[in-house]
């Protein structure tokens, strides 16, 4: 591939071993864990399930577009419990940063009982609605469609559903264990494009809808033309 | 106080929509994962039963997702169960008794709800691979689930937060022996021992109800019902009964208008043949008597146009419901882009985020300020409807609802 890389442009790259896109798909079960406050919310983050913690995380960034948190914790923690410092905390958790769900949950107990520290009668105070917790049961399985170039990576990208789309930019970070996305990941490792990959995965998935997103992504792999 | 019932006779039936009609509404990816989904469950049938064809949200939903799965490759077929019309009356009681009210029957309505549960079971055949089963009334046909390889599903659309003890105790054992539970809002649940998965009920964006209309047709609406189109119209859409407490949004319309010159519809169902709804009726004229701003509708059933008509007219939908199953017309008014000041009960705090997709109240005054709030900062409320499309677009169309079924099917077989 670094061959391939030194002899042609990137638009007419063809990679040996293609992008392979699945349908993403996610039913959401409902957990038997409630947090009627915030001290019940730190002792179910400690023992929910890790689908819980990932459904109320990552997978609630699909829609987070309209919500004023992409955490759904942290999204109650303000609506729910009116505590905005410990919301604000527990939204600044940026997924990027995390390859794991153990490291994730022990961030959000972190910030939780902090919080309570600081402001010990928070924990008893009733919300005003409960937290339920729910688990994402997640199926997927391969598609017809694939990719051997960029333009065939774009035109591919462009047909996805938004769940399909979540799972290969968002959701891969957590199975590849590594901080990047199935796209930057088959960028750099079977087009030989790492600096493409690199600003494939600086798209800002925080302060963009799904949308806004994909269009990013298909942009920078249109225009790309770096040999 | 206008009161109006006019709406011309019932449209003729429009073609029903195919599956490649949502591809405009939700893109052709998503209809591609559908069917991609449906090939993986090749051979596999559904059957569903419910209590009913005709009238109530059960049927309409089935009415609109059994045809979607034929069309995906999933041959499903809807039996109803049949019973007297003692069998009805207890299956009302329980209805009741399971969203928390007193069941004052005794063990022999418990052993006519059985037979009437053991005949249909005689009568039914169950040689689908999937068998849902909607609602408390033919629950006990599970009792056949071990004589069928079939997996057996039981979809709750009601409210099971806080049931009448007799009642659920009675239940609960034929619940327990389905494969899997579903519900509207993860609030309505109770702790069961089987997996339990949220399935929110949905809306088909392309009914009568909810489909785009034309502008001419919103504005002879409006004409017809004497609604003034230059003034803020609040409306709330709901049958005429004590728990939509359409008196309480009076009294929040009159708080409104000392503020704001508004008007109010309050657009309902018929209530002819429901004694209390006619005397919720009557209590509705009597408190907007005298205020030509107030509109009570009394609307025929064939008026989904028109209710389509008064929602997309309203510069803010309300629901101050003092109880509530889901509460479509909540979901219904978000699709159309409406702000949307609703109570928090039932499943509404699912469809209204606080001030993100609506603005939640607990109280006739509440309901008031947060009505004067939206009118006074409408590029807010603008952005609440916007907000609230995307939520119903994501969340609660038919196409999502069809998804959750061919996923719910998928995971089931690869758990055995």
């Amino acid at each position: 591939m670094q061959e391939h890389a030194a002899t042609s442009s990137a638009r007419s790259r063809r990679a040996t071993e293609p992008f392979q896109f699945v349908a993403a798909s996610y039913l959401i079960r409902i957990g038997r864990q409630r947090a009627t406050n915030l001290g019940e919310l730190a002792r179910h983050l400690r023992t929910c399930p890790d689908a819980s913690i990932f459904y109320h995380t990552f997978q609630s960034l699909e829609s987070h577009h309209y919500t004023t948190f992409s955490s759904d914790f942290a999204q109650w923690v303000m609506a729910a419990c009116n505590e905005p410092a410990l919301a604000e905390r527990m939204a600044a958790l940026d997924l990027r940063e995390f390859v794991s769900i153990a490291d994730l949950r022990r961030s959000l107990v972190q910030a939780v009982e902090d919080h309570l520290r600081s402001f010990p009668p928070a924990a008893d105070r009733p919300a005003f609605e409960p937290f339920h917790f729910c688990e994402a049961v997640e199926v997927v399985f391969p598609v017809e469609l694939r990719a051997f170039t960029l333009a065939e990576l774009a035109s591919g990208i462009r047909r996805l559903s938004l769940h399909t789309l979540h799972y290969h930019l968002i959701n891969s970070r957590l199975r590849l264990q590594l901080k990047t996305n199935d796209f930057s990941f088959w960028v750099e490792h079977s087009l030989g494009l790492p600096e493409l990959a690199e600003r494939i995965n600086r798209v800002d998935f925080y302060t963009n809808t799904l949308e806004g997103v994909r269009e990013e992504v298909v942009r920078l792999l249109e225009s790309w033309d770096s040999p | 106080m206008n009161m109006s019932a006019s709406v011309p006779s019932p449209a003729p039936a429009r073609r029903a929509p195919r599956l490649d009609d949502y591809v405009r509404i939700i893109g052709p990816g998503e209809v591609d994962e559908l069917r991609a989904l449906a090939r993986r469950l090749a051979g596999r049938s559904v059957k569903m039963v419910n209590s009913t064809a005709v009238g109530g949200g059960v049927a309409e939903i089935l009415n609109r997702l059994v045809p979607l799965l034929q069309e995906v490759g999933v041959p499903t077929r809807w039996d109803v169960i049949t019973g007297g019309d003692e069998f009805f009356q207890i299956t009302k009681a329980f209805h009741n008794a399971l969203h928390g009210g007193p069941f004052q029957g005794g063990p022999e309505w418990f052993a006519t709800f059985l037979a009437t549960n053991e005949e249909n079971r005689r009568r039914l055949e169950f040689s689908e691979d999937f068998i849902v089963v909607h609602d408390p009334q033919p629950v006990a046909l599970v009792v056949e689930r071990d004589r069928t390889p079939a997996h057996w599903i039981w979809r709750c659309h009601i409210d099971l937060s806080h049931p009448n003890s007799e009642v659920w105790e009675f239940l609960r054992p034929y619940v327990e022996q389905y494969d899997a539970a579903l519900f509207s809002s993860p609030a309505f649940t109770q702790g069961l021992p089987i997996p339990q998965y949220l399935f929110f009920p949905t809306i088909d964006p392309l009914a009568d109800k909810n489909r785009e209309l034309d502008a001419k047709f919103i504005r002879s609406v409006l004409e017809r019902f004497q609604i003034d189109p230059q003034r803020p119209i609040l409306t709330q859409v709901s049958r005429f009964d004590r728990l939509k407490d359409p008196v309480g949004v009076i009294r929040a319309y009159r708080m409104v208008k000392k503020y704001h010159d508004c008007q109010l519809v309050l657009a309902g169902g018929a209530a002819s043949d429901d004694p209390e709804g006619s005397e919720v009726l009557r209590e509705v004229e009597e408190a907007a008597a005298g205020d030509p701003d107030i509109h009570v509708l009394n609307l025929p059933p064939w008026s989904a146009r028109e209710i389509n008509a008064l929602q997309r007219a309203s510069t803010i939908v309300i629901q101050k419901s003092i109880r509530e199953g889901f509460g479509l017309t909540v979901t219904e008014a978000l699709w159309k882009k409406k702000p949307v000041v609703a109570s928090a009960v039932g499943g509404i705090p699912s469809q209204v985020i606080h001030k993100v997709t609506g603005m939640l109240v607990h109280s006739v005054e509440g309901c008031a300020y947060q009505l004067r709030y939206l009118l006074a900062n409408p590029d807010f409320a603008r952005q609440l409807g916007r907000n609230g499309h995307e939520h119903v677009k994501e969340n609660f169309l038919i196409t999502r609802n069809l998804r959750r079924y061919l996923l719910l099917f998928l995971i089931l077989l690869n758990q055995r």
